[in-house]
């Protein structure tokens, strides 16, 4: 079996369904950040691993067919960017860096504790995008050709 | 005290892989190890007798819970270690590419 | 408040270079200069208009004993012109040189990331962000190690990263032990609170951390990495570790966490003391058989860190004093030393001794430099070695030590000898070469001339006149540990 050709029918059936349950579950850990255990690092490891089981399965060729991969590294710079600006505006807005200076709304509520909701999402979509950049770029390299 | 005794052994088991053995996986692999003891020693060491998960809910109060601050402190050490392991299975995909073997005793270009 | 944006601009230029600077190379090289010339601009302000005062910063406006603060005193502004002075030069000498192995955007990318990462190790306040600032200036080291892209390069860097990230392991675990006996991690309140803690813990920990900055500083016996990983850098990058990774990373933190936080108990002064010697007399006695050009300057660079960590070692003001001043010397003339390797390889092809031969008239300005650049490190007056090492050696006297400075003669004598070898086989030997492959641009000679010209204008900081200006409020930050922690906490 060529190694560009993926996995059986089996698994490309699962792998269909199952790719759109994961990655809503790691956008419900990345917005829950606040009020419960994971965060925007936990979150983006399942965003990650969500579409390496589609390049597993599928194969590297269909992937770049289905996803632009230039269009991934520019949100990736863009979203460090992201946090760096968002510090900055706390300079200005609220006095040091990395200052909360939105407002904080109720205890327990989904839209409330400032900042922190914001720069979890940024980071989620940040480690989510490096994590599957980085394994995609190690299995560009091909051993036995000397590549 | 006998936790913090089994995780310094941990340890020493990461280090004999790192030093004493030949192939390049195994020492990436023994470094993992030896992260792991130590972010099991940090948490361990914010333990409180008779306390509970650090988590603020509804209803519950926060006078008897466990130290959040290590914990804190091992999500940042594990992205590190995260970072540390990507960069050097890259730099041993590359070293396999150009010396075709995984063996240290036959990667000695540089010496003296 | 500036304190900031020592870690700000670079982080910034470096998201940016990501982002704009994918098809088109040149923005990559202006927002580098733009960021690097003004942390350069900053940190030379903020060392002339601040005198004696120590200033803080509250990150996220979380006040001092909980949150994460920056700290500013005479250490750290004179370490941070020190880094910004060897970057922008390192900056301007390698637009030519990367483009003569493949030009590309990401090397000046993590060139930025190692930039922040030693402004941040250099600025904070609190014991675990100063470990998380030193991950990010090594990560950034580790990839710069093998940007060449030959054989040899991959092997340095591998054994580089293997032994760093044991090292930085051990300093993880002394952290936590600290934090379990003395439960807040602020560097000033540790340092408060210390007295109560029972005396094994300190040794256990003082332990720990000399193992794993000592590898960060090329202490003997920690010392093996250094010769492979900076001798196939490629050489602004040599430049830069040799000149200031190790000093903003090693020595650095030695002097904040051993002076500052743990007041300097004697055990740790006395393995200074034999810790520095060894690595003078080792690592000029290795140094003096070396053929490989690149080599015989990395085995130097663990001789000079001996004489520094001797200075320390004294610790009286006059042995702190010459340690400091030994320290920005080191970094000009090791990072001129390193520059002329560059383009004396770039322009030849070849490191090795034996095939050079009559450099002086091919390559006028690289070998008039490396005749100053030579003279400085063997301790030769007017220059600034002399000076620093007159320091050490008299404060090794004053202080009833007299066998360390006769070790310290005899180091400055190997190193005359072997820096004459290097003048003699490189640049006037007998073999004529009288082609050169590449040759060497303007912008190269910029820097090499800018270091040397420092090389002789610092050798006027030991003057009294200017002494009390610039070296003296560092050494009495170091020395004097009650006034940190009165400084630190009571002025929020």
């Amino acid at each position: 079996m060529q190694p560009n050709e993926g996995m059986t029918v089996i698994v490309k059936t699962i792998t269909r369904i199952s790719v759109w349950i994961i990655l809503l579950y790691g956008i419900y850990i990345v917005f829950h950040g606040h009020l419960s255990p994971g965060g925007g690092f936990g979150g983006g490891v399942i965003i990650a691993l969500a579409f390496l089981n589609v390049m597993l399965a599928y194969g590297r060729k269909f992937t770049n067919n289905w996803l632009n991969i230039s269009f991934l590294q520019d949100v990736e710079a863009s979203s460090a960017l992201m946090f760096v600006v968002l510090g900055i505006l706390g300079i200005s807005l609220g006095g040091s860096f990395l200052a909360n200076f939105i407002y904080k709304g109720k205890l327990f509520d989904l839209i409330s504790s400032g900042t922190i909701l914001p720069l979890n999402i940024i980071i989620g979509i940040k480690v989510g995008m490096s994590l599957f950049l980085v394994v995609w770029a190690l299995a560009a390299t091909n051993p036995e050709k000397g590549d | 005290m006998i936790v913090y005794v089994l995780c310094f052994a941990l340890f020493l088991v990461g280090t004999y892989g790192v030093i004493v053995k030949r192939d390049l996986v195994k020492i990436i692999l023994s470094m993992g190890i030896q992260g792991y003891a130590v972010n099991l020693m940090i948490v361990l060491f914010g333990y409180r007798n008779g306390a509970i998960y650090p988590i603020l809910a509804k209803g519950k109060d926060p006078v008897m819970m466990v130290d959040p601050l290590p914990q804190a402190l091992v999500l940042t050490s594990i992205v590190i270690e995260l970072g540390t392991t990507a960069l050097i299975v890259a730099l041993a995909i590359k070293i396999f590419e150009k010396y075709h073997t995984f063996d240290i005793t036959k990667i000695r270009r540089l010496s003296g | 408040m500036i304190l900031p944006y020592y870690i700000i601009i670079p982080l910034l230029s470096a998201f940016l270079i990501t982002l704009i600077a994918g098809k088109k190379d040149y923005w990559a090289i202006i927002l580098s200069f733009i960021a690097v010339s003004a942390l350069l601009i900053l940190s030379v302000f903020s060392f002339i208009t601040m005198k004696d005062e120590t200033v803080t910063y509250a990150m996220s406006n979380w006040p001092a004993p909980i949150g994460i603060i920056l700290v500013q005193d005479a250490l750290t502004s004179f370490t941070l012109v020190m880094v910004s002075i060897i970057s922008l030069t390192s900056i301007i000498y390698s637009v030519q040189y990367i483009r003569h192995l493949s030009m590309d955007w990401k090397y000046y990318a993590i060139f930025m990331l190692l930039v922040t990462g030693m402004n941040g190790v250099i600025v904070t306040g609190d014991i675990f962000n100063m470990f998380v600032f030193l991950e990010i200036s090594l990560f950034s080291a580790f990839a710069l190690v093998a940007y060449g892209g030959r054989a040899e390069e991959f092997e340095a860097a591998f054994k580089y990263t293997v032994m760093g990230s044991v090292s930085s392991v051990m300093i993880l675990m002394g952290v936590a032990i600290l934090y379990s006996a003395t439960s807040n991690l602020n560097m000033a309140k540790i340092a408060e609170v210390l007295p109560a803690v029972d005396d094994k813990v300190k040794f256990w920990v003082g332990g720990l951390f000399i193992a794993g900055f000592g590898l960060k500083a090329a202490i003997i016996p920690f010392h093996t990495w250094l010769p492979d990983a900076h001798s196939s850098a490629p050489a602004p990058i040599s430049s830069m570790l040799s000149g200031v990774l190790i000093k903003a990373l090693g020595i650095y933190a030695i002097i904040r966490i051993f002076f500052n936080v743990f007041d300097a108990p004697q055990i740790f002064l006395n393995i200074f003391l034999v810790l520095g010697t060894i690595s003078i007399i080792i690592g000029v006695i290795l140094a003096v058989g070396q053929w490989d050009m690149k080599r015989l300057l990395a085995y130097h660079s663990i001789s000079q860190i001996g004489y520094i960590l001797l200075g320390i070692g004294i610790a009286t003001p006059l042995g702190i004093l010459g340690a400091v001043f030994h320290l920005f010397n080191h970094a000009l003339f090791k990072s001129l030393l390193f520059y002329n390797a560059g383009s004396v390889e770039m322009a030849l092809g070849t490191r090795d001794l034996r095939k050079m031969g009559n450099l002086m008239k091919i390559l006028p300005i690289t070998s008039q430099t490396s005749l100053i650049a030579s003279l400085s490190i063997s301790g030769i007056p007017p220059f600034n070695g002399f000076f620093s090492k007159l320091v050490i050696i008299i404060a090794a006297l004053q202080a009833g030590l007299p066998w360390y400075a006769v070790f310290a003669v005899i180091g400055s004598l190997l190193t005359l000898a072997s820096f004459m070898k290097v003048q003699r086989y490189g640049f006037k030997g007998e073999t004529v070469v009288d082609s050169v492959t590449n040759k060497i641009g303007w912008r190269m000679n910029t820097a090499m001339i800018t270091l040397a010209v420092l090389c002789v204008i610092t050798s006027l900081l030991i003057v009294p006149g200017i002494k009390e200006v610039t070296l003296d409020p560092v050494v009495k930050v170091i020395t004097d540990r009650t006034q940190y922690i009165h400084l630190v906490l009571g002025g929020m």
